[in-house]
């Protein structure tokens, strides 16, 4: 009996690479973290109905709903100022009691846990998000330029052409300014201005396979634009696509905490990495004849947790592109 | 390559003008009030607050620059005051927008300007060592610098650089000048020929605000290189590992050359025709860079009043200023694919 030889599959060769694995290991458990945050961190007022949880509430805010609870707000301790910091008697169980401080508050009495913990979800939840719909605009742009060909080509591919000479950041800044802020407007603008990376990605995976004997052999038995589409095409494409995608969400969580340290983001009380780390502004300089390192809890766990979110989506992409595509290695990334 | 040029050249103003389009669509849900701030430059309808007009007064203004028309229409009169350099009134700068765009303009250059060289060498002087001694420390370490840098945001770094070396050493403190030396670069005595500090001190002969205008400098300027900077240091040290598996490489080692001929001129020239490509992406995190690292070391530029503008409603200014960075960026893309041509005869564009 001979062996086939059949190649390794992606998790096979990726679980051999000890730093996949490590980036692996660190995004599982803010993925915990997302799931467990209402254990973790209970909101002051219980939430009547799950959905509350799962649902983040600039969803609701859409569409002027009344909320019952808003998990994502950060309770303040008292109306002072200056920060308080951790105590380790809040350590004593697991979870936490975050009215304790177990990583200290921020300024104006912001607990810094609690805010980590519901900005893990606000930051998983908005970067999955812009990248899911980014990703579905960009594959429609996408697939009807490389599908169609021709004026639809054209007219798409210019289309794109002039977005990407308006980057998104700006786009960001000018519809906030109209708007208002919000982290709703920022995920809008986000997407809006986010696609065009994809569409092209896209266009040139579907112009590669349009022309394999596979797609002619079919056509040549009648199947139908939608049948052509949609069995053959799309599903001969879209695995390396999306999972090259869903890498991106490390640096649009990057590029939303930025904006939201700028003040365009929900509000100062948001459970937000970025707002967070803008509390913690007034604070650089320690206090006046004593340790400048006075208050490092407010910016160091804050910033850890950006900085150990992000590092782990760029390990785990620079790791997944060599497997996937070992040529596309280094090529830029927006 | 002198038809793809021309071509190129005969495109931008296509670009230039889908990016108006593209900022003027993104004003529709504004009323006709806000909208009426984009063609004021120097406000004198507002000399009775806009809302103590009656009524008719107010119709009266919004006809005659055409407001309630439809949105084409709109669409060609703003078009037409932009192209007159007419940006509206800034409520956050007090000025009509191109006059205060001008008076912030020096500041960023200078910030940008200073970032730009030293983020560029540093970057393909590291990228290049890093791959001549592939797997050595040297590059493990070059490698952990740049993936950190790759995950660090800009303003978290900024915020750990100020602690150090603001609230810890006090070496550089943030803004642009101290007080003192503020006072005397505004005062009479001192004549300010072209806005930036640095030029400005060493025309006048003052040595000492020049050096507290470095001081004030140092920090914004490592901030700043300092994301796109780790992006350089990648594509060089994978374009130079390429490039030095080439046979022309080892022709060039067989002839006899010395090691750093043939790193330097063999191999690192051709290694950077990919880095210039990474040119445009570098040029737009330093555009957009500039508004964080700005807010952030409180030094007063574009980019701080932009972040002062958005949050404030000032339309006709983050419009202004929106403006301006995307036509330099469309610009520098321009000049950055023509020059990749003339770098690498090999890239046909038809």
């Amino acid at each position: 009996m001979t062996e086939l030889y059949k190649r390794p599959s992606v998790w096979q060769r990726l679980k051999k690479n000890p730093i996949a694995l490590l980036s692996l290991f660190l995004l599982f458990f803010f993925v915990v973290v997302v799931f467990a945050a209402p254990w973790l961190a209970p909101p002051e007022r219980a939430c009547p109905s799950p959905i509350y949880y799962i649902v983040p509430d600039w969803f609701f805010a859409l569409f002027d709903h009344d909320l019952p609870c808003k998990p994502h707000q950060i309770p303040r301790d008292g109306f002072k100022i200056p920060p308080i910091p951790p105590n380790l008697d809040a350590w004593k169980t697991f979870p936490p009691d975050w009215k304790l401080h177990p990583l200290g508050t921020t300024e104006n009495r912001y607990d810094i846990w609690y805010g980590l913990v519901w900005g893990t979800r606000t930051a998983l939840a908005a970067g999955a998000l812009i990248v899911f719909f980014s990703f579905l605009i960009g594959l429609t742009m996408g697939g009807l330029s490389g599908y169609f060909g021709r004026w639809i080509d054209s007219v798409i591919m210019r289309l794109v052409d002039f977005m990407i000479a308006m980057p998104g950041f700006l786009a960001t800044l000018v519809l906030v300014s109209v708007l208002g802020r919000g982290l709703d407007k920022i995920i809008f603008a986000s997407i809006v201005f986010g696609w065009t990376n994809y569409a092209r990605l896209i266009r040139g995976d579907i112009l590669s396979i349009r022309e394999r004997e596979y797609i002619h052999a079919s056509r040549a038995l009648g199947a139908s634009h939608t049948r052509l589409l949609f069995k053959h095409v799309i599903p001969n494409m879209i695995y390396p696509a999306l999972i090259l995608a869903s890498l991106d969400i490390g640096s649009v969580v990057l590029g939303l905490s930025a904006l939201s340290f700028l003040g365009l983001g929900s509000g100062e009380d948001y459970a937000d990495w970025g707002q967070m780390i803008a509390l913690a502004r007034n604070r650089i300089a320690g206090v006046v004849g004593g340790s400048a390192f006075e208050f490092w809890y407010t910016y160091v766990f804050p910033g850890a947790a950006i900085f150990l979110f992000v590092l782990a989506w760029n390990l785990l992409g620079d790791t997944v592109r060599d497997v996937l595509d070992p040529r596309q290695k280094n090529k830029k990334r927006a | 390559m002198l038809a793809y040029i021309v071509r190129r050249l005969a495109l931008l103003p296509a670009m230039w003008l889908a990016v108006t389009l593209m900022i003027f669509l993104m004003l529709e849900p504004l009323g006709p009030y806000q909208k009426l701030a984009l063609f004021l430059d120097n406000n004198p309808e507002m000399a009775v607050p806009a809302n103590k007009l009656s009524e008719e007064q107010l119709q009266r203004v919004f006809d005659k620059h055409g407001l309630n028309d439809p949105f084409y229409v709109q669409y060609g009169k703003w078009l037409s005051e932009v192209l007159r350099f007419n940006f509206g009134w800034s409520t956050t700068a007090q000025a009509p927008v191109m006059e205060a765009l001008i008076s912030r303009l020096p500041a960023t250059i200078e910030l940008t300007m200073l970032s730009i060289g030293p983020l560029i060498f540093l970057a393909i002087w590291m990228g290049v060592k890093s791959a001549v001694h592939q797997n050595r420390w040297i590059d493990h370490a070059t490698r952990f610098i740049a993936i950190t840098g790759f995950s660090l945001p800009s303003f978290v770094f900024a915020i750990f650089v100020l602690v150090i070396f603001y609230g810890w050493l006090d070496w550089f403190p943030p803004g642009r000048l101290s007080l003192w030396a503020d006072q005397v670069v505004f005062s009479d005595s001192f004549t300010r020929f072209t806005g930036m500090n640095l030029v400005d001190t060493l025309l006048n002969g003052r040595f000492d605000i020049f050096v507290d205008a470095i001081r004030h400098l140092v920090l914004p300027v490592i901030s700043l290189s300092y994301l796109s900077w780790a992006a350089l240091l990648r594509v060089t040290r994978s374009s130079m590992l390429e490039t030095l598996k080439q046979d022309y490489i080892t022709t060039a080692r067989a002839k006899g050359l010395t090691e750093t001929s043939v790193i330097h001129k063999h191999a690192r020239r051709n290694a950077l025709i990919p880095v210039l490509t990474l040119s445009g992406f570098v040029i737009v995190g330093l555009l957009t860079g500039v508004f964080i690292i700005e807010t952030i070391f409180n030094y007063r530029g574009v980019g701080f009043w932009a972040v002062d503008a958005a949050l404030s409603f000032d339309v006709p200014a983050v419009i202004g200023i929106t403006l301006f960075t995307a036509t330099l960026i469309v610009l520098a893309n321009l000049i950055v694919d023509i020059f990749y041509t003339v770098v690498d005869p090999r890239v046909r564009y038809d």
